[in-house]
């Protein structure tokens, strides 16, 4: 540490080192075009039915039939994984676009009108704001039961907050332009300055958000199915795969590590794309 | 000195609110689920009679509003409820948990600081490879999901190298060695992804400190680095690390749920899992209780922190 007096004040530069974002973009969004098509061509693709159980197979290892090994109950390992794939995508996916849907109206209504508007929406939204991602959801499926759309719409719930608040921040800073002022004073209303001028330019730092939080919403959803509160069994989730194997990890472990590293490479594609967008649409930090 | 005092007793009472609106949605946990909830918790084969009986003991024969007072009337004297599959005092069941979340909650946050704090510094202040390197921690720490790095662990430690347990639990009371030999996989599972966030954190504040021009005055006035990162950078990026430790115990207490479940750890978070999955409804509502508020009390003592550490925050003007 004493050594770094010397260095030039270079070396004393914030953060990290400035790569392309078209880099980000470009290797996530390979990532998850390959995912998203392994997910909708999963009855083309999957090797075998994903819930035919085969006592002969149980457990059985990584072979030329069965790639990714079998399951406890003889079920193809791979099969499995691009279908529960597919759940948890379709699951995290679709809550993420559901609160980005409920977020923009929210986030601009706030941001544009300010005073009492900002206020309720605002406040209202805190209080979700308060309590731990993961938490919330769990308290959620306590009341409306376990089950694939309950945890979609736990975590789409969860996420509004969050989304409302960048859209809303980005708002601000679009509404004080002077095309916004002068598309007033030429006659234009509200909903019209909103919709035409405002909602298009302050819609970047959401879109990113959005990127980065689909990477947290697929944790979300499989580490709830892997409680069994998100998608249940027999239908393949990644999360449900990993409470599957969880009892004879250390026998088969390959019940186990291929759901789970389809997970990391899925959330890897989220990160890389919204860290990506983020350098391009939101230079500001607005998201942040 | 008086401002002080006022923020901190503004922000005690900024706690009733919070932890009133708590208190409501958790009691409304068990009002609201569609359908006859007490049918729902005893099942199809249940009488008439069964059913009656358990919904008057829970109270809820009586309106609304008294339910809610004869229940955190209840709460406040210390009387949580039975739970009611085991039939067991819900008081003394939670006294059995919490230390359990505590000691893993703890650790791991304990564990996050040790190892973030000071990368998060060699990474501000470091050369190319060292900023490299944490870069490339943060990535992995913030994208694998800890179940997954938990499974991993797993395979290694309990499976090929067999020197720690894959799962279970003893007291520290009973065996101290033990508990922490169960404790080890656990920890390190939850504490890499804290001690990503931190080290970012970290980075991000004293990096910017690093740019002001008091330090290049300090510089200039010959003082070394050392001095000038522990006396006066880290000094001013407390408050935005410390801010974060506290918005990070509730992921971890989050995330506690699933390393309790998945290490079998006799937690609170797995006291609530369980309590979902067979519908006992008094088990679920008392660990959410618990754990919000140990989230809402941690809160607010990072407030205070945060205030003593940065004066300004007191008059409301903030870092």
């Amino acid at each position: 540490m004493t050594a770094t007096a010397n260095l030039p004040a270079k070396s004393l530069e914030v953060g990290t080192p400035r790569r392309s974002p078209r880099h980000f973009i470009l290797l996530g969004g390979l990532i998850l075009a390959l995912l998203a098509l392994v997910a909708i061509a999963a009855p083309l693709i999957a090797p075998h039915d994903p819930e035919s159980v085969d006592v002969h197979r149980v457990l059985g290892a990584p072979d030329l039939q069965h790639p990714f090994g079998s399951d406890v109950l003889g079920r193809d390992v791979a099969s499995r994984v691009i279908y529960g794939l597919r759940a948890s995508l379709l699951v995290s996916v679709s809550a993420v676009l559901a609160s980005l849907i409920l977020a923009v109206p929210l986030g601009l209504l706030a941001g544009y009108f300010g005073r009492w508007v900002d206020s309720t929406i605002s406040r209202t939204l805190d209080l979700i704001l308060v309590f731990p991602a993961m938490l919330l959801a769990v308290t959620f499926i306590a009341i409306l039961g376990p089950g694939s759309v309950i945890a979609a719409l736990a975590i789409a719930v969860i996420y509004l907050p969050i989304l409302a608040r960048v859209m809303r921040t980005s708002t601000l800073i679009v509404a004080r332009n002077d095309y916004v002022a002068g598309s007033r004073a030429r006659g234009a209303s509200h909903l019209r300055v909103l919709v035409t001028h405002v909602a298009p330019n302050a819609f970047g730092p959401a879109i990113v958000q959005a990127s980065v939080l689909s990477a947290f919403a697929l944790q979300l959803e499989a580490g709830l199915s892997f409680l069994g509160l998100g998608t249940q069994p027999p239908t393949p989730s990644l999360g449900g795969m990993l409470a599957d194997g969880r009892e004879v990890l250390i026998q088969a472990p390959w019940v186990e590590i291929f759901p789970g590293l389809v997970i990391v490479v899925a959330v890897l594609g989220f990160t890389f794309l919204g860290e990506g967008l983020r350098r391009i649409f939101d230079p500001r930090g607005v998201g942040e | 000195m008086s401002r002080q005092l006022g923020f901190i007793l503004r922000r005690l009472l900024l706690t009733i609110p919070m932890l009133f609106v708590m208190s409501v949605v958790v009691f409304l946990i068990i009002r609201l689920v569609p359908g006859d909830p007490v049918r729902t918790m005893l099942g199809f084969r249940a009488t008439d009679a069964n059913v009656a009986e358990l919904r008057h003991r829970l109270g809820l024969d009586q309106s609304l509003l008294d339910q809610y007072l004869g229940w955190a009337g209840a709460l406040l004297r210390g009387d949580l409820g039975k739970d009611i599959v085991s039939h067991a005092p819900l008081a003394q069941l939670l006294a059995q948990r919490l230390p359990v979340t505590f000691e893993l909650t703890g650790l791991s946050m304990l564990l996050a600081v040790l190892v973030g704090v000071p990368l998060g510094v060699r990474a501000a202040t470091g050369g190319r490879w060292i900023k490299r390197l944490t870069e490339a921690f943060v990535i992995f720490g913030i994208s694998v999901p800890d179940f997954w790095l938990g499974i991993m662990l797993v395979l290694i430690f309990a499976g090929t190298l067999v020197i720690l347990p894959p799962s279970g639990y003893v007291p520290f009371a009973t065996d101290p060695v033990g508990n922490l030999r169960y404790m080890v996989l656990p920890v390190l599972t939850l504490a890499t992804g804290e001690a990503a966030y931190i080290l970012r954190t970290t980075r991000g504040a004293v990096g910017s400190v690093m740019n002001r021009p008091f330090i290049t005055f300090l510089r200039a006035k010959g003082i070394g680095t050392r001095r000038i990162i522990f006396g006066h950078a880290l000094r001013n990026a407390g408050p935005s690390i410390v801010t974060v430790i506290g918005i990070q115990v509730g992921v971890l207490l989050g995330g506690a749920i699933i390393i309790e479940t998945m290490f079998a750890l006799p937690g609170v978070g797995r006291l609530v899992v369980t309590g979902i999955n067979q519908r006992n409804y008094p088990t679920v509502q008392v660990g959410i209780l618990a754990i919000a508020t140990i989230f809402i009390v941690v809160s607010l003592i990072t407030d205070l922190v945060v205030a003593w550490l940065d004066p300004r925050v007191a008059d409301g003007g903030g870092t």
